[in-house]
């Protein structure tokens, strides 16, 4: 049982990044200042400014995830059916923004989205009126679209990409025209890779602090502004712990009502 | 071709090419197709034999030339359209469905009645000896259940034609005879056109009403199993159905051939004064006999046990001829080859280049 000992460096880092963070939090959430036993952080979740800020935040990640899907899933299709010898770096073209830091691509979108900023230029060159998204959940939106668009093109390409081409001219062979090929076959078996992006995209959306920062102009709440005021500013570690658990909380048992619903209704077995 | 013949057609291909990248993959290929006939088209892999399958099936359009089926252009005609089924080497079964779902696929899209559906599947699990599986997954059934499923889930549209785009490849030697037996009785039961591929000339003799040899795009023979086998015509199909020693000879007279000197009986006739001609005797004809009795002399290099049969290789001066045979020499005696006028074939040399014979 020597191959154990492969395993190690592993085993430290789960500990050491995951399990011991967690405990840290989970202690610091269930304590007041005196350090005696309270449920009281936690359930500060419930209170309205806290509520609002949630609910504002599953609106929105909600939106994002609906408007990534509708965005991802044609251009999945489109570069699957690619004739073009390029296929590979046309993927690689979406994902290299992704290289860039992150702040950077959120502040760009600032000083596009700004009063006076590019977009404004562009429309009022073309003599319309300009428009005032900045600091709104408009621009909170484009941001977090962009930002997270490429987390749910690449999982559908490749469960689109992986369908055997077998499979759809067996479906022609039975009599499935276009439409029928697509309804019956590659989207049924898209849906693995759409739930990998709905995890990949809703989750970041969910608990993301920084683009709301810049994008909202510190006007938009979200629960994770919220939370890293309780921790940056106001100093709470206790109270910030608490949100994070219940928001940890709610987004696991979300989730895991969702991939369990898709497994009852005959999808798929991937979860 | 009479009227009454082209009645009984069901399909023909007639002037059909096809290339790939500038390559010929079919060259002006013409075969009419009986109804209720097992047809095999055999070849080595890139001879065309599965573009040939796949222009029936409506998946690619012939460059030049038609396709017709019951006497109407079906040329460019889609896939779903067409009134033929296939059953597809890899299986393909849909692996979000269940076994009855995938049967229920093509029945559905014709949206037959529910209890209709429900009877097809049931009969067609019969057909297939996998009653009761209705529900399994496809995944978690052997590759020999998979491709009767496949085969349940073609049937049940009653297509006219059945391709059978080289469905057994991927079994096992022995499910692979135990599902040729199958098919044979499946096709006697639903009694229509099966057009069937395979690169398994065992298979192809086993299985079919009449065989088309093809290499190269080109069909180099048409018939039934045992005119292919016995009456090979030319060095092609004799070296591709079955082991043959093929070796060169010219024609000195009518009824004697003359290979590397020797002078031998035979039974063809009407070549041309020393025409050069390729001579075919399969192993099973080639006897071995004391060292003087034969036409040549050689050393036995090699005895392999077949089972049913020795595999004796003899090596000559000229060549290394294999014989089958129910006795054995031991390896390294002297021997004579000998063989009877019946049994051996002599063939035209092929003219073109493209229709170079393939030696081992």
């Amino acid at each position: 049982m020597k191959r154990k000992y492969f395993a190690t460096p592993y085993i430290i880092w789960i500990v050491g990044f995951t399990v011991l963070p967690l405990i840290a939090i989970g202690a610091s959430a269930l304590t007041g200042d005196d350090g005696a036993f309270t449920w009281d952080n936690v359930l500060a979740i419930a209170e309205p400014i806290n509520r609002q800020a949630l609910f504002f935040s599953l609106a929105i990640a909600f939106g994002c995830t609906i408007l990534c899907i509708l965005l991802a899933y044609p251009a999945a299709l489109f570069l699957k059916n690619f004739r073009f010898q390029r296929k590979g770096f046309t993927i690689f073209l979406l994902v290299l923004p992704m290289w860039m830091n992150f702040i950077l691509r959120i502040l760009a979108w600032q000083m596009i989205l700004s009063k006076n900023g590019i977009l404004n230029f562009l429309l009022a060159k073309f003599g319309a009126s300009p428009l005032a998204i900045s600091n709104t959940w408009i621009a909170l939106m484009i941001g977090m679209v962009y930002d997270f668009l490429p987390y749910m093109i690449l999982p559908i390409f490749n469960a689109i990409s992986d369908i055997d081409e077998d499979l759809i001219e067996a479906a022609r062979d039975l009599g499935a025209g276009g439409g029928e090929v697509f309804r019956k076959v590659i989207f049924p078996l898209s849906v693995p890779g759409m739930l990998s992006g709905i995890v990949m995209v809703f989750v970041p959306a969910m608990t993301s602090f920084v683009i709301a920062d810049i994008l909202g102009g510190g006007k938009l709440q979200l629960i994770g502004n919220i939370i890293e005021q309780e921790f940056m500013k106001s100093m709470n570690w206790h109270l910030g712990a608490g949100l994070s658990i219940s928001l940890m909380v709610l987004v696991l048992v979300g989730l895991a009502f969702t991939l369990r619903n898709d497994m009852e209704d005959g999808g798929t077995a991937i979860w | 071709m009479g009227t009454n013949e082209k009645e009984r057609d069901i399909l023909e291909l007639r002037n059909i090419s096809k290339s790939f990248d500038g390559k010929k993959v079919l060259d002006d290929l013409s075969l009419s197709i009986g109804r209720n006939e097992f047809i095999t088209l055999l070849g080595p892999s890139g001879c065309g034999k599965s573009t040939t399958l796949r222009i029936i099936g409506g998946f690619v359009r012939p460059d030049e030339g038609a396709v017709f089926f019951e006497g109407r252009d079906i040329t460019n005609l889609a896939a779903e359209k067409r009134n033929v089924n296939t059953v597809f080497q890899k299986y393909s079964l849909f692996p979000h469905m269940n076994v009855e779902e995938n049967i229920a696929f093509g029945l559905k899209l014709k949206k037959k009645s529910r209890a209709y559906i429900q009877d097809k599947i049931r009969y067609a699990l019969k057909l297939v000896n996998l009653e009761g599986y209705e529900k399994r997954n496809t995944t978690a059934l052997s590759g020999g259940q998979q491709q009767r499923i496949a085969i349940a889930r073609a049937i049940v549209n009653e297509p006219e034609i059945l391709l059978l785009d080289e469905p057994l490849g991927a079994l096992d030697l022995k499910l692979r005879h135990d599902m040729q037996q199958e098919l044979i009785r499946i096709k006697k039961e639903v009694g229509i056109t099966f057009i069937y591929v395979t690169h398994d000339q065992e298979e192809a003799l086993t299985m079919s009403d009449r065989i088309v040899v093809m290499n190269k795009g080109i069909i180099q023979q048409m018939g039934t199993s045992k005119s292919i086998y016995d009456e090979p015509q030319n060095a092609f199909v004799a070296d591709f159905i079955g082991k043959s020693n093929i070796i060169d000879g010219v024609m000195p007279q009518d009824r004697v051939v003359e290979i590397r000197g020797v002078k031998i009986p035979c039974v063809d006739e009407g070549f041309a004064a020393r025409e050069s001609v390729d001579v075919v005797i399969r192993p099973e004809d080639l006897e071995i006999r004391p060292e003087s009795e034969g036409f040549f002399a050689g050393q036995v290099v090699s005895v392999l046990f077949k089972g049913a049969y020795y595999e004796i290789k003899v090596r000559t001066e000229s060549y290394e001829w294999v014989s089958q045979s129910v006795s054995a020499p031991p390896v390294g005696a002297r021997v004579g080859l000998y063989v009877l006028p019946d049994n051996i074939q002599i063939m035209h040399k092929p003219k073109s280049e493209d229709a170079e014979i393939i030696r081992e």
